[in-house]
Order: C-alpha cells, then sequence, then structure tokens
C-alpha cells in the first residue's frame, strides 16, 4: 500500500496552554548553559587546517636555495581569473644555475583577484607554486595586496624535496658529453 | 557621628545617592550580565575582551555612549524629546526608596509603600509613549500606540494580582508584608496554598505581567527590533538611548524587588536559621538575583510573540485566572477567616 493515512490528532489541552513547550524550552537553554563553549576565540585560536588546505599561492625554492619557477607561464595561462602576471627573464650565462636557463624576472599574484582554485600549483611542471596554509591576508592599499616575487617567496619558503631534476639532467649531460 | 547620620536630612540623602548608585552599577552590570548569559545560552563566550573575563565592558559602553552626540532630530518636540529620557529613570529610583533590603536598611518606610511603587511604576509607560510621540517617527509612534495597550492589558491582571496579595496581607506597608513571612520557606506567600490554592499561579501571572510592563522579551513590543526598528527608541542615540537602556534594567530591578518581597518573603531566610543583621540583604538580593536570572533566561529562551498574541494572553487568560484566584481568596477568607494574618 502506497499511502498510509495518518491519523491527525487535535492538540491536547496541555499542548493548547502552552505551558510543557515553555517549560520544555528552558529546560533547553539550561542544559547548554552548562556545557561548553562551541565557539574558538579566532585571533587567539587558530584553526586546525587539513592537509591539502589551500591557501595562499605562494612560490618556493629547492633545498639549494634555487627559485624553482622557469617562468614557463602555464600558471598565468590557466590561472581562471587573471591573477597572475610574470615577466620571464633569463639567468646569466656565469651563474651556476645557468643550465636552467629561464627565471622570472618579476611574478606578481594580485591577491584580489585570486580565487584560490589551485589551478597553477596543478599545472605547475616545476612544483614551484604552491597553495600553502595561509589564509588571512590584509593590506591598508590595493597595491599592498598584490604580492611580488620576493613577497612569495617569503611566503612560500623552501621546498624540502630532493629530487633536484635539473642538477641530474646537468649531471647526465655532463656524463654523456653535451656541449653547451 | 551617629547623631549625625541619623538627621533626616543626612539619612536621606546617604539613601538617595545609596540608590543612585545600586541601580547605576546594577544597570550596568545586568546588561553585561545578560550579554554573558545570552552567549552562555549560546554556547559562545560572550564579551570578554575589555578587562579579565569582560567586567570592564559596562565602562567601556557607558564611556562610547557619554562621548556620542545627543541629537534631537528636526521635526521633534525638543522638550518632551529629551524629557522622555528623564521620566523614564525618575521612576524606578522613587520605587526602590520604600523597597525593604533588610530588617531596617529601607530609605523611606512608608505604610502605603505597595500603592507607592504601583503608581511611579506606571510612569515609565508614559515616558516611553511621550518618547515615541516626540520623536517624530512613524516607528516610533506604532511602538507607542503598543506600549499603552500592552502596559494597559497588563497592568490589570498585576493590579488583581497585588489586590488578591492585599487581601492576604492585610497591608501596604512592604516591611510588614515581609515581617508576615517569617520562618520556613513554606511561610512564603508563594507557598501559603492553605490560603489559597492558586498562590503559585498568581505568582506566575506576577512574574508574566512584570515581563510584559518592563517590556522584556518576549513581550519586548516597544522595541520589536525585527520590526520596529527600535520602537521608541529609535531617535535616540548616545546617553539618550543609554539611559532607556539602563532604566529597562532598573524596571527590572525594581520588579523583581517587588515580587521577591510580595512572594519570596523578601529579606526572611527561607531556613528559619541565619536571619538578621546581614542575613535580611543577603537573602534579599540572593533571591532578587536569581528571579532577574530568571528573566534573563526567558529573554534568551524564547521569541518575541505576536502583538495579537500579547494582548490576547492577558484579556482572554491572564485576566479570567486572576479574577478568578481574586474570587478565591475572597471565598476562602469566608471559610476559613483563622487563616488569614490580615483578619487577626
Amino acid at each position: 500500500m502506497a499511502i498510509v493515512p495518518l491519523e491527525r490528532k487535535p492538540l491536547t489541552l496541555a499542548e493548547r496552554s502552552y505551558l510543557p513547550g515553555i517549560v520544555g524550552g528552558l529546560k533547553t537553554t539550561l542544559k547548554h548553559l552548562f556545557q561548553p563553549n562551541v565557539t574558538m576565540e579566532y585571533p587567539e585560536q587558530r584553526p586546525a587546517l587539513p592537509p591539502g588546505y589551500r591557501g595562499a599561492p605562494t612560490l618556493v625554492k629547492d633545498p639549494h636555495g634555487r627559485e624553482k619557477c622557469v617562468s614557463c607561464q602555464l600558471c598565468e595561462f590557466v590561472c581562471p581569473p587573471k591573477a597572475i602576471r610574470i615577466t620571464p627573464g633569463e639567468i646569466p650565462a656565469d651563474a651556476p644555475t645557468a643550465h636552467v636557463e629561464k627565471a622570472p624576472k618579476e611574478f606578481e599574484i594580485d591577491m584580489l583577484r585570486c580565487i584560490y582554485c589551485g589551478l597553477c600549483q596543478e599545472v605547475c611542471p616545476e612544483e614551484a607554486i604552491w597553495l600553502q596554509n595561509q589564509f588571512s591576508l590584509t593590506g591598508y592599499t590595493r597595491e599592498e595586496m598584490v604580492h611580488n616575487k620576493q613577497r612569495l617567496y617569503e611566503l612560500g619558503g623552501t621546498l624540502p624535496d630532493p629530487h633536484l631534476k635539473w642538477d641530474k639532467k646537468l649531471a647526465a649531460e655532463v656524463a654523456g658529453g653535451a656541449s653547451h | 557621628m551617629i547623631d549625625f547620620l541619623n538627621l533626616e536630612p543626612v539619612r536621606i540623602l546617604l539613601y538617595l545617592v545609596a540608590i543612585c548608585a545600586f541601580v547605576g552599577a546594577n544597570a550596568a552590570y545586568l546588561v553585561l550580565a545578560e550579554r554573558k548569559g545570552a552567549g552562555r545560552i549560546q554556547r559562545r563566550p560572550g564579551p570578554n575582551e575589555a578587562g579579565p573575563a569582560g567586567i570592564l565592558q559596562p565602562l567601556a559602553d557607558g564611556i562610547k555612549l557619554l562621548a556620542k552626540q545627543v541629537m534631537v532630530p528636526p521635526g521633534t518636540d525638543a522638550l518632551l524629546f529629551r524629557a522622555a529620557p528623564l521620566m523614564v529613570m525618575a521612576p524606578p529610583l522613587m520605587c526602590l526608596a520604600t523597597i525593604p533590603f533588610g530588617d531596617s536598611i529601607v530609605a523611606v518606610n512608608l505604610n502605603i509603600g505597595l500603592l507607592f511603587v504601583f503608581s511611579f511604576g506606571s510612569i515609565n509607560v508614559m515616558a516611553l509613549m511621550l518618547g515615541g510621540w516626540a520623536s517624530r517617527n512613524k516607528y516610533a509612534i506604532i511602538s507607542a500606540a503598543r506600549v499603552v495597550s500592552q502596559s494597559v492589558a497588563y497592568e490589570i491582571p498585576m493590579l488583581l494580582v497585588v489586590i488578591t496579595m492585599l487581601m492576604v496581607t492585610g497591608t501596604l506597608d512592604l516591611s510588614e508584608v515581609v515581617k508576615q513571612q517569617a520562618g520556613w520557606f513554606w511561610h512564603w506567600n508563594l507557598f501559603k496554598v492553605w490560603v489559597n490554592p492558586l498562590m503559585p499561579v498568581t505568582f506566575v501571572i506576577f512574574f508574566t505581567c512584570m515581563l510584559a510592563e518592563t517590556n522584556r522579551a518576549p513581550f519586548d513590543m516597544a522595541e520589536a527590533e525585527s520590526e520596529l526598528v527600535a520602537g521608541a527608541f529609535t531617535e535616540y542615540g548616545g546617553m539618550g538611548f543609554g539611559v532607556f537602556f539602563m532604566a529597562e534594567y532598573a524596571n527590572i530591578v525594581v520588579g523583581c524587588c517587588l515580587a521577591t518581597i510580595l512572594f519570596l518573603g523578601g529579606w526572611q531566610s527561607p531556613i528559619g536559621a541565619l536571619s538578621g543583621g546581614l542575613w535580611g540583604p543577603v537573602w534579599f538580593l540572593g533571591k532578587m538575583y536569581a528571579l532577574i536570572f530568571t528573566v534573563i533566561w526567558i529573554r534568551w529562551t524564547f521569541p518575541r510573540t505576536q502583538f495579537y498574541s500579547l494582548l490576547n494572553l492577558s484579556w482572554k487568560i491572564l485576566i479570567p485566572v486572576s479574577l478568578g484566584t481574586l474570587l478565591l481568596t475572597g471565598a476562602m477568607m469566608k471559610l476559613m477567616p483563622f487563616v488569614f494574618p490580615s483578619l487577626h
């Protein structure tokens, strides 16, 4: 039987007098009065961020202090709100990392445009841009909210990744007798 | 020194200062207690930044309100607009003069104390009405109209209950009313069911009417911020609003004092012992603050009633029931005159 007819009982005298409801309400609030707070006192207490949290995008260096970004501009092209602006530059021929060839001259992320989607991190072939745990950004001017390269490296720090693919490539090239 | 303190003008002056300080401190710290209570009931800490655990919050609020400009908007009745906060604050101060806080702690022991409190208590409504009317603001005027009809509706059951109490006690002298309730707590008027089986019901009616008369939630139709901006206080800013706000708490203090005296034995000890001397004010304030806690507790439990429900509650339930208790008390007086202190 698909339809179950329910008996609709009229309200009893007690229910119509609201008194059980009033007492029940008072009991509920009294119970809450003696239970612990459910709030977090935010600036003093900070929430525990889950792994994989997507905070502000940052740039990272490798364990040798080389900036990992090679200014391929994939992140700039993939960025949906067009928050990233990269000015590519060359690494001078006499630098110890000259074999990497390119590094960003300037790297700007407009945090007023960023939507924290993480596509830049996902698209980066160098694992140079990471969305880290910083979630509370403030500034007095709009200019302050555009993070430049220096600020992005300050926020980012070093990625403790022992892979070092450019050093391996150089070593393979030297062993193979390739010329630069 | 003692002679000097016993001089009538000096005594009155001392009581005046003490009452003003009592009302001021209560108004300031009941606001904090309310906000803390609301916080606890809603499982959050409440104000906790100003001073340890937020105890300096009233001071910060007061400085902020005092620093604000007192605006008299164009088109208002400037005199009435300015007079309304004074008129709302004065009656509770007057009422407290006759409240006995202890065996001998009373500013003026009037033999018509009860009448005095109720006659001055009614001025509060007029002040809200004048404030609303003088504001030249449609929300304020709607609020003024509501305040008057609400007050008329709730004064009647309240006074009927008071008449019942008057029949039981046989005196308008508040100190005398307290003295009749000496001994264990079953001597309190609240539990004197052999005098009138409906005594607890009359207390509930009195308490409900007190909530309505002091415009407290769930009966705060005068303010009703979700419907009327801030009701009668819409055009008031700075300390003008601050005084209205303080008066609300001062009125609650008076109402709870009165409920304590009429029903809960005033400064009498509930256990027979530990009475006299400083115990009087301790018991009195303990009972009074328990009632005030209940007022705050009720506010943060129930949403505001509809205005029609508010009037229905008074005219259809509270007035008939309070008339019933009045008749019952009269019948009991005829049947069992020996239990009534008023007939001894």
